[in-house]
């Protein structure tokens, strides 16, 4: 019987720093940190340093005095006498307002060329690629200044709707689109207009509620229940039935020239529309090759199988190529979102009240404190980027491959 | 090196750069060239010619200084900046001084830490309608939308100018001269305000000036005038004094074509102060006996740099108003050179 002893325990000594292998990327990447913090340090003290110099000093005090510029779009209250911090509240909820929208069209029009790029039809393949290939390879500033002044320059101005015959009209009656934006009736809510609201969400949760009952039906037993009309169905009937059960309390604001401008109604300007809609089809174009990435990265073999099963093509791409396609495409369009949202500081070209307008733009000039203005900037758009990323994370991992 | 010898030699360090950025004018004269922050482009005050060249009423003040200082007026560097980043330039040592149409405010002065140097155009801000729209006054403008350079001060007069009237408007704010001028000829704002020397300027390049008329009103103070950094009295004193010896100089009738003449006949104890024959003013300024007749022959006394660019000879067509010399019941008025 052998007995089997510990190998006698090596003592540690300096010079395995550098030799043996367990500790020499940790002495290595030790080393780096502590010339980065200096590095760091000695940057620091070389700012504060110079604008001590300089009689100036980092204090965030200016955020609380008024900011005493006014504000084209502001989603929140504000005017000139609101302190600067509510000038970059009114900022964030811009450059969110934005990002939002253009992440939303910028997906339904990636999704849909990605998908027709693919398509079997030889014109409509070609266009989508040219599609693709011009937005893709010109920058998104270009595009954005493109599109702002085409609107500017084309769009009748206002006072051409002015007189008796006047040069242009409003669509239906009801919208106008001018070269400052475009302006729609508004709703007016009424006593009673909160039921309408309220019974719409709740078809809005029926819906879902349906569709996962037809999911689970069709697992269950086999049997295929229709989901596009019964949802649409769902979705509109019970708001109309309510809307004119309470007696049409919801009405409509419209629009009307009235001194220099339209006034009632909503206005969408121009720099909204021009920034939203260039993010949209600039990252749409890259989120098309995303989605055509993706689809092509599932086997053709599940394409056949499917279609031998006798299902057609378009239940072929929902039901067995998008939902694997789409573990390939999420962690790309994840990157996609967020450029979009940082691309969208790019307002400033055409005006457009972002962030980076307020905040960075005119506050920081207003004020001169450049140096807390930008630090703030980048806090903020790190903390955006985080959380896209965090929360498109979450997405991510409920549609990968799961694996058991 | 224990860290605190460390930090202390970098804090060391970050003073002397500090303290080597100070002499603006020795850097100025070692490199050769003024490096002058300018707007991006207004006719008539600084704007690049057919020719690439710089011309202009500002321009003429970086002009007297390179001229002065390097005996070249030639001898610039004209870095174009906008209402953003100009004073970022400035701060940072990228230009050694600025002639852009600035207004001297208090917080500039004081809270951003610059030195302005003296006034050299008095102007206030006034709005530029298209005739079409019918407005005679600027109280008129109640819902107009408004064209605006953003991160000036008229934006913060314009919105006050809107609140103390009770009226409202829609900002459109656009980053350039020149942007504002397309915008506002499209139509995509019913008003354009600004400086309004900046409006006769902008007017003056329209195909058809006569369908725009500016408002009556004018609703702020904007005394414009070159600035360097807070902390170089040296420097600042160089700029100060090439300003008012431009306009001393139109005071006492020295102009571009006379001033050698007047230089070496001249019987007027102040002239001869100024020009250097008598007395020691340039040496106390750290340059030589001649750097004001240099300034003066470079584009003009003050009257001849306002009749070349903005004056009623020229396309912009502003009276000298205000900047009239007090002798002349204007503000224009320069301390004694003795």
């Amino acid at each position: 019987m052998t007995i089997l002893t510990d190998p006698p325990r090596e003592s540690f000594r300096l010079s395995m720093l550098i030799n043996d292998t367990r500790y020499r990327s940790l002495t290595f990447q030790g080393i780096a940190l502590l010339v980065l913090i200096v590095a760091f340090a000695y940057l620091a003290n070389n700012l504060l340093t110079n604008l001590a110099a300089a009689g100036l000093n980092i204090a965030y005090d200016f955020l609380g005095s008024p900011a005493g510029y006014d504000i084209n779009q502001t989603l929140i209250e504000y005017d000139s006498q609101s302190s600067n911090a509510r000038a970059a509240v009114v900022g964030i909820l811009n450059t969110l307002l934005v990002a939002f929208l253009a992440c939303i069209t910028a997906t339904v029009f990636g999704v849909t060329a990605g998908v027709l790029r693919l398509s079997n039809n030889w014109l409509v393949s070609k266009l989508m690629a040219f599609y693709v290939e011009i937005f893709r390879n010109i920058p998104v500033l270009i595009w954005i200044i493109i599109i702002f002044t085409i609107m500017t320059a084309v769009m009748p101005a206002p006072r051409a709707f002015r007189g008796d015959e006047p040069e242009a009209t409003m669509l239906l009656g009801s919208i106008a689109f001018t070269n400052r934006g475009v302006y729609l009736p508004a709703p007016i809510w009424g006593p009673g207009s909160m039921v309408v609201v309220a019974t719409f969400f709740a078809s809005i949760i029926g819906v879902f509620a349906y569709r996962r009952y037809a999911t689970n039906l069709l697992y269950a037993t086999g049997k295929l229940l229709p989901t596009g009309w019964p949802s649409l169905a769902i979705l509109f009937v019970p708001s109309l039935l309510v809307f004119v059960v309470m007696g049409r309390p919801i009405g409509l604001d419209y629009p009307v020239l009235g001194g220099f401008n339209f006034s009632g109604g909503i206005q969408i300007g121009a720099p909204l529309i021009a920034l939203w809609f260039a993010l949209s089809i600039y990252t749409g174009a890259f989120i098309a090759e995303n989605v055509r990435a993706g689809i092509q990265a599932v086997s053709k073999g599940q394409t056949e199988a499917a279609s031998a099963l006798g299902l057609r093509p378009g239940r072929v791409m929902n039901l067995v190529v998008l939902p694997q396609a789409l573990r390939v495409i999420i962690p790309p369009l994840i990157s996609q979102y967020l450029n979009i949202t940082k691309n969208s500081s790019l307002a400033i070209a055409v005006g457009y009240a972002d962030i980076t307008a307020t905040l960075g733009g005119i506050t920081l000039n207003q004020t001169g404190r450049a140096i807390e203005c930008v630090l703030l900037l980048m806090l903020f758009y790190l903390t955006i980027s985080l959380s896209i990323s965090a929360i498109m994370n979450v997405y991510n991992n409920s549609v990968k491959l799961k694996e058991r | 090196m224990n860290k605190s010898t460390l930090l202390g030699a970098l804090t060391i360090a970050g003073f002397a750069a500090g303290a080597a950025a100070a002499g603006t004018l020795d850097d100025v004269k070692a490199r050769g060239t003024l490096n002058c922050g300018v707007t991006t482009g207004l006719v008539g005050f600084a704007a690049p010619d057919a020719n690439g060249e710089w011309k202009g009423f500002d321009v003429a003040v970086c002009r007297a200084v390179a001229a002065a200082v390097l005996g070249d007026p030639t001898a610039v560097e004209f870095v174009p900046t906008t209402g953003k980043t100009r004073f970022t330039a400035l701060a940072s040592g990228e230009i050694d001084m600025l002639a852009r149409n600035t207004t001297w405010t208090f917080s500039r002065d004081v809270d951003l830490k610059f030195t302005f140097v003296g006034v050299n155009y008095y102007d206030g801000q006034g709005f530029m309608v298209p005739k079409a729209l019918g407005v005679s006054s600027a109280k008129e403008l109640d819902g107009a939308t408004v064209c605006i350079q953003t991160g000036t001060t008229t934006e913060l007069n314009l919105a006050d100018f809107f609140r103390a009237n009770n009226i409202s408007y829609e900002p459109v704010p656009i980053e350039t001269n020149a942007e504002g001028q397309q915008q506002y000829l499209a139509g995509a704002c019913d008003t354009y305000t600004t400086d309004a020397s900046g409006l006769a300027s902008t007017r003056a390049t329209f195909e058809n000036p006569t369908d725009h008329v500016l408002l009556p009103e004018i609703i702020s103070k904007e005394p414009l005038g070159p600035l360097v950094r807070h902390g170089d009295d040296e420097w600042a004193d160089v700029v100060r004094w090439t300003l008012n010896a431009l306009i001393t100089a139109e005071e006492l009738g020295v102009t571009s074509a006379n001033v050698n003449e007047m230089a070496a006949n001249t019987t007027n104890p102040e002239v001869a102060r100024l020009l250097g024959t008598e007395g020691t003013l340039g040496e106390m300024l750290g340059l030589d006996a001649e750097w004001s007749k240099r300034a003066i022959a470079a584009e003009g006394n003050y009257g001849e740099v306002f009749a070349k660019n903005i004056g009623e000879e020229t396309p912009i067509g502003l009276a000298r108003g205000l900047n009239a010399q007090w002798t002349n019941g204007g503000l224009v008025y320069s301390p004694p050179f003795r």
